[in-house]
């Protein structure tokens, strides 16, 4: 069904689903707005949006996969891929 | 009989296996003989190339060859050949894990003091570092996730769901201007780059067009989707990290806004790509097919193992101050790019 500017916003028929993890980021379905503490508004339309929760993200509120576990060695990984 | 007018011209041969497939893309001269073939080094030059321009049938095709011959017979035969050898060696050659599980824990772990090319490109990387790191993995960027497409005819409920969500993010989410091979193209003008489809083959490494080999393999065979789903989560749970490094040396050569931004979009996109592929496309497609799991595996080491290789090879020539490329790149026409590109 096209949209038209005239037609008022509609609810979303469901609550919208956040997938929680103990280790890594809240998922939420996009698009969604993020109010920060300073309160100033970031925005992301992507189709599924990863919420930091280590708070340890450069690019926080998005996560920017610094929660993972550290290794000690010199390697690169076992397939670092760049 | 139809030619491609368009599309990138065919490359340079790189021996007589490549020279063979080319000339008879050209309309000349016979194919290889199967027995060449079975005694060419399989990560060589000359059948990667081979491998290559058979592939590139199924992508954009080549200017002057016919469309036709992306279903020849006696060029598929060959083809078959050439990824037999090919495959051969990845399954002989890539050192597994025991489960999907522990390839994937392996991947999820970073090194604190990483010594790969990403570490070296955002520590002492220079311009032309850069820039012929962008003209190698430009043969995938300029294509990204289209040989990852071919899978999900032959994935179905939950993986395909999630697979085709992390494409059409990869495809800028119905937006020309953010697909994702098009920021890449957006990154190659600001490093002063030829952003023609293709411009880069000739100087590309063996090393270089056996990864982007190993994509087309996978996803052109429904009996490797195993293999497929295992090498794209490896790409999407390598990737977040490795980005962040390349856009740090992006933006500490100055290399321009449309090259950082590739970088931070992939470091944004992928830290949820990869959770999707995890749980969603690898757990579901285990769920209806748990019999794929080993081919999983192989295809996140098979990735891991290709991946290292091209690496290695880079860090090699650029510690002793050479270049990587076949051919050397013209100079950068430094202009200063004007246009941002920042989300």
């Amino acid at each position: 069904m096209p949209n038209s500017p005239s037609e008022p916003p509609r609810p979303p028929a469901a609550p919208r689903r956040i997938k929680v993890q103990r280790r890594g980021p809240l998922l939420v379905e996009g698009p969604v707005e993020v109010e920060l503490e300073d309160g100033t508004t970031v925005s992301s339309d992507r189709f599924r949006v990863a919420l930091c929760t280590c708070r340890r993200s450069r690019r926080f509120p998005w996560c920017d996969t610094s929660h993972r576990a550290r290794s000690a060695g010199p390697g690169d990984g076992p397939a670092t891929k760049d | 009989m139809e030619y491609d007018r368009e599309g990138p011209p065919l490359p340079t041969p790189r021996g007589p296996l490549s020279g063979a497939v080319g000339a008879r893309l050209r309309g000349t001269g016979p194919l290889p003989d199967p027995e060449a073939v079975a005694a060419a080094s399989a990560y060589g030059d000359d059948l990667q190339l081979a491998l290559y321009q058979c592939y590139e049938l199924h992508y954009r095709g080549f200017a002057g060859v016919s469309p036709g011959l992306e279903w020849d017979p006696d060029l598929l035969r060959v083809r078959a050949a050439l990824e037999r050898r090919f495959l051969e060696a990845l399954r002989a050659g890539t050192p597994v894990h025991e489960s999907v599980a522990d390839a994937v824990g392996a991947l999820l772990v970073e090194p604190v003091h990483g010594e790969g090319v990403s570490h070296f490109l955002r520590d002492e990387g220079e311009l032309w570092h850069l820039r012929e790191y962008a003209a190698q993995r430009s043969l995938y960027h300029l294509k990204e996730a289209d040989p990852h497409a071919w899978v999900l005819p032959r994935l179905w409920g939950r993986s395909k769901a999630a697979m085709a969500a992390v494409e059409f993010d990869e495809y800028g989410g119905g937006r020309a201007d953010r697909v994702h091979a098009r920021l890449f193209a957006d990154l190659m003008t600001d490093l002063g780059l030829d952003t023609t489809y293709g411009a880069h083959l000739d100087a590309a490494s063996a090393a270089c067009l056996a990864t982007v080999n190993m994509m087309s393999l996978f996803g052109l065979h429904r009996s490797l989707r195993g293999a497929l789903v295992g090498h794209f989560a490896a790409v999407e749970i390598t990737s977040s990290p490795g980005s962040r490094r390349l856009a740090e040396a992006m933006r500490r050569t100055g290399a321009g806004p449309a090259a950082e931004h590739f970088y931070d979009e992939h470091v944004e996109a992928d830290a949820v790509h990869e959770q999707i592929v995890r749980h969603e496309v690898i757990d579901g497609l285990l769920e209806q097919e748990p019999h794929l799991a080993a081919d999983v595996v192989f295809g996140i080491d098979a990735t891991g193992h290709l991946e290292d290789r091209f690496g290695a090879e880079l860090l090699a020539h650029w510690r002793a101050g050479r270049s990587s490329l076949r051919t050397p790149l013209p100079a950068a026409p430094r202009v200063p790019a004007e246009t941002s590109h920042t989300s």
